[in-house]
């Protein structure tokens, strides 16, 4: 574990001032401007909470998966196995009399944290697709343990009666999911906070010259493995966290929160808000449940065709994602192009 | 400092957001909103189009207004085993669309998710299809009108037991439900005296059956006891014991009514012939009720083929809920309709059918049925039945 | 009685299957390097033809099948100029994003045509029921399923290295800007590659709708399977996937036979064996067996 200390931040450290200005963790005006509109959100649209819990739950592990995708270049579809493995961690604590939320979220984390340490040997191995089949089996042979075992799991039925305490006996949730509300925002926030301090700090900046070319970071003395497992390692933790507020926030496990279906919709969210950014995994997330809710309110039964008509245009028009679309427009680029990824 | 300054500002907004929407506001006097949550999308989607259709029907031949309330439906996808999905259109019908009565629920694992939010905001669940034992615990407001996974599988056992068989197998999906029908049809044949001398699971997604269904030939059993998946399992299957002349060795398949739903049989065709099922909707059950909702179905929906028990289980819920509102009165809260649902009992196209007092679950005819050529189609023939059958693992 | 020749007969022709449903994904994905999501897509319109030529017009199974080849195909040839043709330079990512909301719309259309029940077809007398030779039962069809991998494999691997075409093809790939060079229409072998490559998925998906079933969902339900075979064989190959898928095939069928409890995990733990044995495929790759899991145990960091 000594490798882990590389991802605690450096801020001191003496840095060229061009890697600074590249790679500052430190927030810009507009960001906190980009952080009060979920917040608005809340105010504006009272009757959508459940989706906005829903949508900053799954922004979590789509962060994760940005961190493996986006920044290690690890194409990754068995991140359903980490957050389902959170899931199942934070709803069987609670069902089994352990209610308090903020330990049952850390021990969700911490328990994926470790699958992903000990899967992150076998996907480092290989290339683009070679990974994408091994996390995929992953994740298939964990979601058969999970369903195979539903004398603990619940299996396809799923986990039910799982009671919170309030946070930080304080906050209790509620049937309108404003507690929800707002114990998701402040972990995506702090997850989001962690991510950017670690993707801007010389790890982070490691992780990308990987991506670009793997065969340099040898002749650097760069251990290359070494740095991809602990990427996948600490993203299986952030994808656990995220279902672990999942489990909490639903008061219910699925063992579809383990299927390949959900795995390939963090992919899709990722890739559709654009990967190698932390902003395009939270748009990409809102985008892709929002555009879902509101085709499948407006044709329950074929709402899929016009899902796929969207994901097919972003890609045509928006090449690289919506946020690395935007990024391209001469006048953003400008202005806010540097320390974007 | 900061930290508790920033809690108490959230606490602070989150009193301000509880002021402008307290609580979902009654839906307008002469109107009774009905949230309908059913798999429309996504590999299930056959399921929910078998429901809607029953609901519509229902609807076409019943109006849409009883004891002075006007019915409103307020339809949902939740694309299929999705609990998290399930549970948010809940919250949001009750909430948003401020429905007065929960409807649909075709897996357990919906109902069971929309459980808590229904039971807290005291709004009745008809769950038309959903059929793990015991459920309707969840709820008191929850009324189960469609069937559970012991109530039709076990009289498969006691049947099995009753025809002298010296070796019984069972294959099972290996999933929660696949596992539960295994634990009730052992029970079924030993209730009977009989034994079952294998036990087989397999995979819920499995191409093929072969050495599944290989096995079970060179193990040479009198019968086997078959749950699966309805769809390409159900159908892969019946096809592959058709294909090795297990029928044609002396085999006889069991099952349970949803291994030859109507629309099953018209895909395995002559392979179909000969499974014997226990279940509580067959088309061919003879009753003028029937023979009319049969009627009615394949005129309104040609396209949808055959209607089977799902179809007749969302009719049958449209019904407890047109029966439950005219005994109140009109009164759709949770515990009004329940209280006067419970101990009901009416006319299906199935049969008679009651709910039960004490759990609000569906008791019924369970009847043996054989598949057999009726004419031009493959039929379940009924040719035994088990009166007053209820959910016997929650019973235990 | 011994059971084993005929769980090997069985396992072929399961791998069989494999290999013909998936083999026009290692044309499309392996050849041209697009990565292909919508292969299931194109399977199933080929399915869907061969059902809907049969009920519509009576047509016999077998007659049906070169029908869903050119459905299939064509299909896949209109699809390329008017929308895939613009993704071959964009990156894997985008390439997976399209594809996968292509898959969703065909599931959309699927369900909005056929309607969502599932679809079977009629096989002829001949091809039903079992035959027994020298002692084992072998099922007519999965003979059929394995004559026509025999035919169709030999015939793509004639395609691809006697004729002209197959030479277009492979200088295009090779090299599209100097096969461009040399006046080769590269815009047009591609298409036609790549119409080839789902056309061969549709007459895999109309081959296995008596086995696998056939709804709307089938563009999406088996596509791991498709990318098992493809991958675990070496994309761009033809003799990889045929290795791999008959070797799933067949521990597959002795697994869930012998093991029925372990039936669901077999597929999936040899395919992780055998991708980080052979990470580049079986057609490729020579065994590394310094990339097995256990050989962490015993290899020192560098």
């Amino acid at each position: 574990m000594t490798d882990a200390t590389v991802v605690t931040p450096r801020a001191a450290a003496p840095e060229p001032a061009a890697i600074a200005r590249l790679a500052s963790p430190r927030p810009r005006a507009f960001e906190l401007f980009v952080w009060l509109l979920p917040a608005a959100a809340y105010f504006l649209f009272p009757d959508h909470l459940a989706l906005g819990v829903t949508i900053m739950t799954y922004a979590v592990a789509v962060l994760g998966l940005d961190l493996v995708l986006g920044y290690a270049g690890i194409v990754s579809l068995g991140h359903a196995a980490f957050f389902g493995i959170g899931a199942y961690t934070a709803g069987l604590l609670a069902v089994h009399g352990w209610r308090e939320p903020l330990s049952g979220l850390l021990a969700a984390g911490a328990v994926a944290l470790v699958a992903g340490f000990v899967s992150s040997f076998l996907v480092v191995r290989g290339k683009d697709l070679t990974r994408l089949m091994v996390t995929l089996g992953i994740g298939l042979v964990v979601y058969e343990i999970a369903n195979q075992a539903s004398a603990v799991t619940g299996g396809v039925d799923g986990l039910s009666g799982i009671g919170m305490d309030p946070i930080l006996g304080l906050f209790a949730f509620d049937f309108y999911g404003r507690t929800a509300w707002w114990y998701a925002y402040a972990v995506c926030l702090a997850v989001f906070v962690y991510l950017r301090f670690v993707v801007s700090s010389p790890y982070g900046l490691s992780l990308a010259a990987i991506r670009e070319g793997s065969a340099r970071m040898p002749a650097l003395g760069a251990s290359v493995d070494g740095r991809l497992r602990i990427a996948f390692t600490f993203s299986a933790g952030i994808a656990g966290i995220a279902g672990g507020l999942l489990a909490q926030t639903t008061q219910f496990v699925g063992v579809d929160a383990l299927s390949v279906t959900r795995a390939a919709d963090f992919l899709v969210m990722l890739v559709l808000g654009g990967s190698g950014r932390l902003y395009g995994a939270l748009i990409g997330t809102a985008l892709f449940m929002i555009a879902r809710e509101y085709l499948a309110d407006l044709n329950p039964v074929y709402w899929e065709f016009w899902m796929g008509a969207m994901l097919m245009a972003a890609v045509l028009f928006a090449r690289g994602g919506i946020v690395g679309a935007l990024f391209r427009l001469p006048a953003l680029r400008g202005r806010f192009g540097r320390g974007s990824r | 400092m900061i930290r508790r300054s920033f809690l108490a500002g959230c606490t602070a907004i989150a009193t301000l957001a509880a002021m402008p929407s307290a609580g979902p506001a009654a839906a307008a006097a002469d109107t009774v909103k009905v949230g309908v949550l059913l798999p429309l999308s996504g590999p299930f989607s056959q399921y929910g189009r078998q429901m809607q259709n029953g609901i519509a029907l229902f609807l076409k031949q019943h109006g849409t207004s009883v004891a002075g309330k006007t019915i409103e439906l307020v339809v949902k996808d939740d694309g299929g085993i999705a609990p998290d999905r399930a549970r948010r259109a809940v919250q949001d019908l009750i909430v948003r669309d401020k429905v007065d009565v929960l409807a649909g629920f075709t897996f357990t694992a919906s109902a069971m998710a929309a459980a808590p939010m229904a039971k807290e905001a005291r709004k009745a669940m008809i769950v038309m299809n959903a059929s793990s034992s015991g459920i309707t615990a969840a709820s008191p407001y929850m009324i189960r009108v469609g069937q559970t996974l012991p109530q039709i599988t076990e009289p498969a056992g006691r049947y099995a037991a009753g025809q002298g068989f010296r070796s019984i197998y069972t294959v099972v999906a290996d999933v929660t439900a696949g596992h539960d029908a295994e634990a009730a049809f052992i029970r079924g044949v030993e209730a009977g005296g009989g034994k079952v001398s294998g036990s087989l699971r397999v995979p819920a997604q499995n191409p093929d059956f072969a050495p599944f269904v290989q096995r079970i030939k060179d193990a040479k059993p009198d019968a086997v006891f078959a749950w699966l998946p309805p769809g390409e399992a159900a159908i892969g299957f019946i096809k592959e014991f058709d294909q090795r002349g297990l029928a044609a060795q002396g085999i006889t398949m069991l099952g349970t009514g949803d291994l030859t739903d109507e629309l099953t049989i018209m895909q395995t065709g002559d392979a179909g012939l000969g499974v014997v099922t226990t279940g509580h909707y067959s088309m061919a059950h003879p009753s003028a009720m029937n023979t009319e909702f049969v009627a009615s179905y394949l005129a309104d929906y040609p396209q949808d083929k055959w209607p089977n028990f799902l179809s007749v289980s969302a009719y049958d819920g449209m019904a407890a809920l047109y029966l439950g509102l005219e005994k109140t009165g009109g009164d759709a809260s949770g515990p009004a309709l329940a209280g006067a649902l419970a101990g009901a009992s009416f006319e299906s196209p199935r049969g008679p059918i009651r709910i039960d007092a004490a759990t609000r679950d569906i008791v019924q005819t369970v009847y043996v049925r054989k598949v057999e050529r009726v004419g031009e189609r493959l039929m379940n023939v009924e040719i035994h039945e088990f009166p007053e059958s209820r959910d016997t693992a929650a019973a235990h | 009685m011994n059971a084993l020749p005929g769980l090997l007969f069985d396992g072929l022709a399961y791998g069989s299957l494999l290999f013909l449903v998936s083999i026009g994904l290692s044309i499309t994905m392996g050849l041209m390097n697009f990565i292909n999501l919508a292969h299931g897509a194109f399977a199933m319109i080929g399915g869907y033809a061969s059902v809907w030529f049969s009920h519509r017009f009576g047509m016999p199974f077998l007659a049906t099948l070169p029908l869903a080849f050119a459905v299939a195909g064509l299909a896949g040839l209109i699809a390329e100029r008017v929308l895939f043709r613009h993704l071959y330079r964009a990156s894997h990512l985008d390439q997976v994003l399209f594809t996968v909301g292509f898959v969703f719309s065909s599931i959309a259309a699927a369900t909005y045509l056929f309607g969502s029940a599932q679809q079977s077809v009629s096989l002829p007398a001949a091809l039903q029921g079992q035959v027994q030779v020298m002692g084992v039962d072998l099922g007519r069809y999965r003979l059929f399923l394995i004559g026509a991998v025999v035919v169709l494999s030999a015939g793509l691997g004639l395609l691809m290295t006697r004729t002209r075409f197959g030479a277009q093809v492979r200088a295009a790939v090779d090299n599209r800007d100097a096969a461009e060079g040399l006046g080769l229409n590269v815009g047009l072998v591609f298409s036609l590659c790549f119409g080839l490559g789902t056309g061969m998925a549709g007459l895999g998906g109309a081959l296995g709708v008596e086995v696998l079933g056939l709804d709307p969902g089938f563009a999406l339900k088996y596509m791991v399977y498709f990318l098992l075979v493809v991958v675990v064989g070496g994309a761009g190959t033809l003799s990889g996937p045929l290795v791999a898928s008959m070797l799933l095939g067949v521990c597959d069928v002795a697994g869930k036979y012998y093991l029925p409890q372990a039936g669901a995990f077999i597929i999936y733990v040899l395919m992780i064996v055998l991708l980080l044995a052979f990470p580049k495929g079986l057609g490729l790759g020579r065994p590394s067996l310094s990339r097995l899991p256990l050989s962490i145990l015993v290899r020192r960091r560098a």
